[in-house]
């Protein structure tokens, strides 16, 4: 059976309720809208580029305690990093939280991200955790498109 | 009928017509409370789905044979059995459809298409479904009229000094439902008919909500349309009606064109069929119709106001004992209402109170309800609903008061 206390771990509801880098950027390289249009959750997320490295990021928006959550420490782990580094992230944390890796026992890039994995027990909750990652791959890809995780 | 009371309302031998609540969900009893989602089938309707595939499959209304006229039969039986539940004064006036949706997009379609010109006016109000939305949107932008909406109270009544001053004499059609699938309003629809015809303006009313739960009387009501779906009445999903005063049935033309729905045809020239074929392309959805007629065989054999009346208790005693709970806030506070308890706890998003709440066996909804504008109105992203239907009880309420306190818990 899955496990609550799993999914509701003591960082990511103190990450719901203190988001890291909540805030709009003052000179934005991409803004990328990111949408579930069942549930309703939406994130604006903001990169502030030098070169190929994040030098800032900023997100707003409204959503469950995962997918806000997820966003918050997806802000955390992208600052300071290249794109390349961040898709390798994104790819690696969307294939978790669907339970494709574990990423107790397979090489990853996670670190502190795996504390998601729990979320690979509630399959309705996937797309919550992954939205904040597939934004800021669509932003990466310069996908003018809003994303839609459904 | 003599109305009972809930005490003698017997729910333990209701219960015991649906197999699906014996089950548990994450180790739970389940406690199902998305009944405005859709409803369970008893016994008696998967038997008959069954029985017809078991000993009477065929195709209807063009077979000489045995089967096909026993099929036949059965599906002209329901629709008697719908035209009586209704008190329809035809069954020319029964259209079978997929569902409510399909039965206000034919409407919308046909009707519309036919009377609605540019400029005219459609009335809708601000606590529709988005199927009682988009349609009439897709009409107005193909006839180039225009989508005018009643607004509401804080409550979530509808402002009927509005509607009045909304009704003009470039009003072509008023579509609203009865209740409110999101916060549990019953509309005064009565009055909305009454205002609508004294000039000359025909009304829909979506029934998607109601049909499960108030008796209603297509005749006294006045309605000129009525639209209900089969899965929220204890039936199958896939069907529905579509109620509608036979002489404006006459005047519409067919939609959808093929099989059934044709009397003649050539190359040159095709004659429609008769109502109700006339509006019902195609094999219909036979075992749905079939199902359909049983499952409001059984809900009269329990009588629609024995249960309207044991649904009140349940929503009295769930708003007691959900309202009451520190932090959590009720929205959708009308006088009248039908047994929806849509809620927000404050800082903690629905979908995080319908996981945990699943976890503990309990099915709610958790979003917008296919109703954005109510949520805009209300200011919230989403909301949680727990619906109740006849088989809950006030046990199920308590287990699910209690599993609020658990998801207050969590969120600390």
């Amino acid at each position: 059976m899955a496990d609550l206390s799993e999914l509701y771990q003591q960082v990511i509801l103190d990450h719901n309720k203190k988001p890291r880098n909540f805030k709009a950027l003052e000179t934005p390289s991409i803004t990328q809208e990111g949408h579930n249009p069942l549930c309703g959750d939406h994130i604006t997320l903001q990169l502030e580029l030098d070169g190929d490295v994040v030098k800032d990021v900023g997100f707003l928006g409204s959503g469950c305690a995962i997918s806000k959550a997820s966003s918050s420490m997806m802000t955390a782990a992208v600052k300071g990093k290249t794109k390349a580094e961040i898709e390798l992230m994104a790819a690696e944390f969307v294939k978790m939280v669907r339970g494709e890796i574990d990423p107790e026992t397979e090489e990853n890039h996670l670190g502190r991200l795996k504390i998601f994995a729990g979320v690979k027990e509630f399959p309705a909750r996937v797309k919550c955790a992954a939205l904040s990652w597939r934004t800021v791959q669509a932003a990466l890809e310069g996908d003018a498109e809003a994303v839609s995780t459904e | 009928m003599k109305t009972q009371t809930a005490s003698e309302f017997d729910v333990a031998k209701i219960r015991a017509d649906f197999p699906i609540l014996t089950q548990t969900v994450n180790g739970k009893p389940l406690v199902y409370l998305d009944n405005a989602a859709t409803s369970h089938k008893p016994q008696c309707v998967i038997d008959t789905i069954n029985h017809f595939y078991a000993a009477h499959n065929s195709n209807v209304h063009r077979g000489v044979h045995y089967l096909s006229q026993l099929a036949t039969r059965e599906l002209e039986g329901a629709r008697d059995i719908v035209k009586k539940f209704l008190n329809a004064a035809s069954d020319k006036e029964i259209i079978f459809t997929k569902g409510t949706t399909d039965g206000i997009n034919l409407v919308a379609q046909s009707y519309g298409r036919k009377f609605v010109n540019p400029g005219d006016e459609i009335i809708i109000s601000a606590i529709e479904h988005h199927a009682n939305i988009v349609p009439w949107q897709m009409l107005c932008e193909q006839t180039g009229a225009v989508l005018r909406v009643i607004p509401i109270n804080d409550d979530g009544e509808l402002l009927m000094e509005e509607y009045e001053k909304l009704l003009n004499p470039k009003t072509k059609f008023v579509s609203v439902n009865y209740v409110s699938n999101a916060l549990g309003t019953i509309n005064p629809v009565n009055r909305i008919i009454e205002l609508a015809h004294a000039q000359d303006v025909p009304v829909l009313i979506d029934g998607a909500q109601s049909a499960p739960h108030l008796k209603v009387d297509v005749r006294e009501l006045d309605c000129d349309f009525y639209a209900f779906s089969g899965h929220k009445v204890c039936g199958p999903t896939g069907i529905g009606v579509l109620y509608g005063k036979e002489h404006w049935l006459e005047q519409m033309p067919p939609v959808q064109g093929g099989g059934d729905m044709i009397k003649t045809v050539t190359f040159e020239k095709t004659t429609y069929n008769d109502l109700p074929y006339k509006l019902e392309a195609g094999t219909p959805h036979i075992e749905g119709g079939i199902g359909l007629g049983r499952a409001i065989q059984y809900l009269e054999s329990i009588g629609l106001d024995n249960i309207a009346a044991y649904e009140h208790e349940l929503l009295e005693y769930a708003t007691e004992a959900i309202g009451g709970i520190k932090g959590v806030r009720i929205i959708g506070t009308a006088k009248q209402k039908a047994s929806v308890l849509s809620f927000v706890i404050d800082d903690i998003h629905p979908h995080d109170i319908g996981t945990i709440l699943d976890q503990e066996g309990i099915a709610i909804r958790a979003g917008h309800h296919c109703a954005q504008p109510i949520m805009q109105r209300f200011q919230v992203p989403a909301t949680a609903r727990a619906s109740f239907a006849f088989y809950n009880t006030k046990e199920e309420i308590d287990t699910l008061a209690n599993a609020i306190h658990k998801v207050i818990e969590v969120f600390g």
